[in-house]
C-alpha cells in the first residue's frame, strides 16, 4: 500500500516538473501572465478608478467585490457548520 | 550538465512547489490517519498559494503597493509585481481556512462516534454496525440497502 | 490547568500584551486600503488575540469576553455590513457594489475609498467572529480531565 503510494507520487511529481519546463522562469518580467494586458491594466489604472493605493486590495473590494462577497459568505457558512456540528453538548 | 543547472536554477520554484504538493498528496493517500489527512490537504493547498505567489513576482519588483501614495505623481518607472495571483490566494487561503475548520469538526464528531481517527477502525466498527455496508451493498449499491 | 496556565509570567504579559494585539488588528484593518493589510487578516490578528487569552486565562474566561450570542450576532453583523454596501450603490442608481455611484463626496474615487474601507471592517467582523466561535467550538469541554483521550 505504501508502495503504490510512494509510486504514484513519484509519477505525479516527474509530471509536474516535466510540465513546468514550458513555465516563465521565476522573476521573469515577460512572462504571459505579467504582461497580460488585464494585469497592466490593473496596475495604471486601480488608483484612478477605485481611490486606494494597495492594488490587492482594489483588486479584492471592487474589481473583484462580489466574489470577496461569496467568499465571507463562506468562511461565516463554514462557522455555522461547525456551530452546528459540534454546539450540542448544551442542548 | 551546466545547462541543466540552469534551468533547474531558473525554475527552482517549481522544483520546490512539486516537492511540497507531492509530500502533502502522500499524506493524503498513505495515511490512515484522519488528522493528517488533513495536514497532508493542508501542505497541499499550501504547496498551490506558493506556486501562485512565485509565479507573480519579478526580479527587482516590488509590492503591488503604488510607491508615493495619494496625489503624488507616479514614476513609471517603478517595477510592481502581479497584484491578480496574490488576490486570488487571499480568496484561496479562506477558504482553505473554511475547509479546514469543517474537516477538523467532522473528525471530532467521528472521534466522538467511533473512539478512533485511524480509517482501518472506523471502516471495521462501521461493518459491525452495519454488515450490510460491506459486501451486500458493494453487490447491490448503498441506496438499495439502505431503503429495504 | 496545566503548568503553563498557571505561570505567573505568561498571566502577565498575555495580559499586557493583548490590548496592543487588538490595536495592531485594528491598524491593519484601517490601514488596508493604503498599505499591506485587509479585513481578512486584521480580523485574524484580533481573533488571535481573544483565542490567546482564552488558551491562558481559560475557555469559561473567554466567553466571557466574547459570548456565543455575541459571536453569532457579529458574524451576521459583518456580512450584513457588506451586502448592504452593495445593495446601497443599487439604490443609489449603481451596479452592485459599484461604489462610486453613491454620491457621497464630489470625487467618485474618494467615496469608493471610504467604502471600501467599510467593507474591509465588515469582512473584519466577520472573520473574527468566525474564528473565535471555532476555537470556542473545536477546544474540548473543560470539565474534561487532562489526559483522557490517550
Amino acid at each position: 500500500m505504501k508502495t503504490l503510494a510512494l509510486f504514484v507520487v513519484v509519477i505525479t511529481g516527474a509530471m509536474l516538473i516535466y510540465a513546468g519546463q514550458d513555465l516563465p522562469a521565476f522573476g521573469d518580467i515577460n512572462s504571459p501572465s505579467y504582461q497580460a494586458p488585464m494585469t497592466q491594466y490593473f496596475i495604471e489604472n486601480s488608483l484612478e478608478e477605485s481611490g486606494v493605493t494597495n492594488i490587492v486590495t482594489a483588486l479584492l473590494a471592487n474589481y473583484r467585490g462580489y466574489d470577496t462577497l461569496g467568499e465571507t459568505a463562506v468562511i461565516f457558512t463554514a462557522g455555522m457548520a461547525v456551530i452546528l456540528l459540534l454546539r450540542r453538548r448544551e442542548t | 550538465m551546466s545547462g541543466v543547472i540552469d534551468i533547474v536554477y531558473a525554475e527552482y520554484n517549481y522544483w520546490i512547489y512539486v516537492t511540497l504538493m507531492m509530500i502533502g498528496f502522500y499524506a493524503m493517500i498513505a495515511k490512515k490517519n484522519l488528522i493528517k489527512k488533513v495536514i497532508g490537504a493542508n501542505i497541499f493547498q499550501t504547496a498551490i498559494f506558493l506556486f501562485y505567489i512565485s509565479l507573480s513576482d519579478v526580479k527587482g519588483g516590488t509590492a503591488p503597493i503604488l510607491v508615493g501614495g495619494h496625489g503624488a505623481e507616479h514614476a513609471a518607472d517603478v517595477i510592481y509585481t502581479n497584484p491578480v495571483p496574490h488576490c486570488l490566494i487571499l480568496t484561496a487561503i479562506v477558504v482553505a481556512v473554511s475547509t479546514t475548520a469543517v474537516a477538523l469538526a467532522l473528525i471530532i464528531r467521528i472521534y466522538n462516534e467511533y473512539g478512533s481517527i485511524e480509517e482501518d477502525v472506523i471502516l471495521a466498527a462501521r461493518r459491525k454496525l452495519q454488515p450490510e455496508f460491506s459486501e451486500h451493498a458493494r453487490q447491490k449499491g448503498v441506496a438499495e440497502v439502505s431503503r429495504q | 490547568m496545566s503548568r503553563i496556565q498557571e505561570s505567573v509570567i505568561i498571566r502577565t504579559v498575555v495580559r499586557i500584551t493583548v490590548p496592543f494585539i487588538q490595536l495592531f488588528a485594528l491598524y491593519v484593518i484601517m490601514h488596508g486600503a493604503s498599505g499591506p493589510g485587509g479585513g481578512f487578516q486584521g480580523g485574524v490578528i484580533f481573533g488571535a488575540a481573544i483565542i490567546l487569552y482564552a488558551m491562558i486565562f481559560g475557555i469559561a474566561e473567554g466567553k466571557k469576553k466574547m459570548s456565543d450570542a455575541l459571536d453569532k450576532i457579529l458574524a451576521s453583523t459583518g456580512l450584513v455590513i457588506y451586502a448592504a454596501t452593495g445593495l446601497a450603490c443599487i439604490i443609489f442608481g449603481g451596479m452592485f457594489l459599484q461604489y462610486s455611484a453613491v454620491p457621497l463626496l464630489p470625487d467618485p474615487a474618494e467615496v469608493s475609498k471610504y467604502l471600501i474601507d467599510l467593507v474591509e471592517i465588515g469582512i473584519g467582523i466577520t472573520v473574527l467572529a468566525v474564528m473565535i466561535s471555532l476555537f470556542f467550538d473545536i477546544s474540548p469541554p473543560e470539565s474534561e480531565p487532562e489526559g483522557a483521550e490517550e
